[in-house]
């Protein structure tokens, strides 16, 4: 892979990773504030993740338009875009065993390794065991697709 | 508590969205932090593995870039203890795996894709996480 490539990359997940820390995604505080739907009465509530998101969607939306409208990507030969549409078991229960972790520490994927920036031992053990998680999903996925199950296929 | 930010929020959201919109551009490609940590873990070493690994590494270095520039750390509470983390990384982890992507993946992305899959996946993790941080704050 070319150089120009690889930075290219870099700067894509730094400003990635700059989105996140100034929208304050990389605070779990903060994300689970806004998940506490129960504390809306209170005026506890914190709505900030849904302008993150919000705003997210819509620049992608739009720039997705644009971007897809040509033949191929700057570095590559054909875009790589996921094509299913299937419904299936795992779309569902996957996301809802996600979603109980991101409910229990307020970390998701992308905020938790750019934490890891900071240093925080917090943010270690999180990457580490998330990592260890993905591990298992993927034994996992691999040993009932073995069986004949469709779970994690799509 | 924390304070409500919708202006850094929203300019926030639109970088994350540029980004995402720049990965497609140059390589092509959905920019969903879970797959992309899967594949670099993965047996497999393929030409896009670097890469793969610098995306990560701009992750990282953020929150240095952003302190050198406002001279200070980006806020971080933690509201659970080292035995949570573990628990709580385990499963994002493996629901990530198993559903095919994340909050960026599913939540950015597929969202702005307007696929089935992804408006299922964050309506999932959405409820179980609303439910379990209710669980968590207001019931245990």
């Amino acid at each position: 892979m070319k150089l120009n490539s690889i930075l290219i990359q870099f700067a894509i997940g730094l400003l990635f990773g700059l989105g996140l820390v100034i929208a304050g995604m990389s605070d779990p505080a903060k994300v689970l504030n806004f998940l506490d739907l129960a504390s809306i009465p209170s005026g506890k509530w914190d709505p900030s993740l849904a302008f993150v998101l919000g705003s997210g969607v819509i620049t992608t939306f739009f720039g997705y338009r644009y971007v897809l409208k040509r033949p191929a990507p700057v570095l590559d030969t054909s875009f790589h875009v996921p094509q299913s549409s299937q419904i299936d078991r795992a779309i569902v229960i996957g996301p809802a065993i996600f979603g109980i972790g991101w409910g229990i520490a307020g970390f998701c994927p992308g905020p938790a390794f750019t934490a890891l920036g900071t240093g925080s031992i917090g943010a270690i053990t999180f990457v580490v065991s998330m990592i260890a998680g993905m591990f298992a999903a993927r034994w996992y996925v691999a040993s009932t697709v073995l069986n004949g199950d469709a779970v994690g296929q799509g | 508590m924390t304070e409500f930010t919708p202006l850094l929020s929203t300019l926030g959201g639109v970088l994350i969205g540029l980004a995402a919109v720049l990965l497609m551009l140059f390589k092509g490609r959905i920019a969903g932090i879970s797959g992309i940590a899967i594949r670099i873990f993965s047996n497999s070493y393929d030409s896009e593995m670097l890469g793969r690994i610098a995306f990560i590494l701009g992750l990282i270095a953020a929150p240095l870039v952003y302190a050198t520039v406002t001279g200070h750390w980006p806020k971080m509470t933690f509201q659970t203890g080292s035995l949570g983390l573990v628990v709580a990384g385990l499963l994002v982890g493996f629901g990530s795996i198993l559903g095919n992507g994340c909050t960026s993946g599913h939540g950015i992305c597929g969202l702005s894709r307007l696929s089935p899959r992804s408006i299922t996946a964050v309506a999932s993790f959405m409820l179980t996480a609303v439910i379990t941080v209710f669980v968590v704050r207001h019931v245990l």
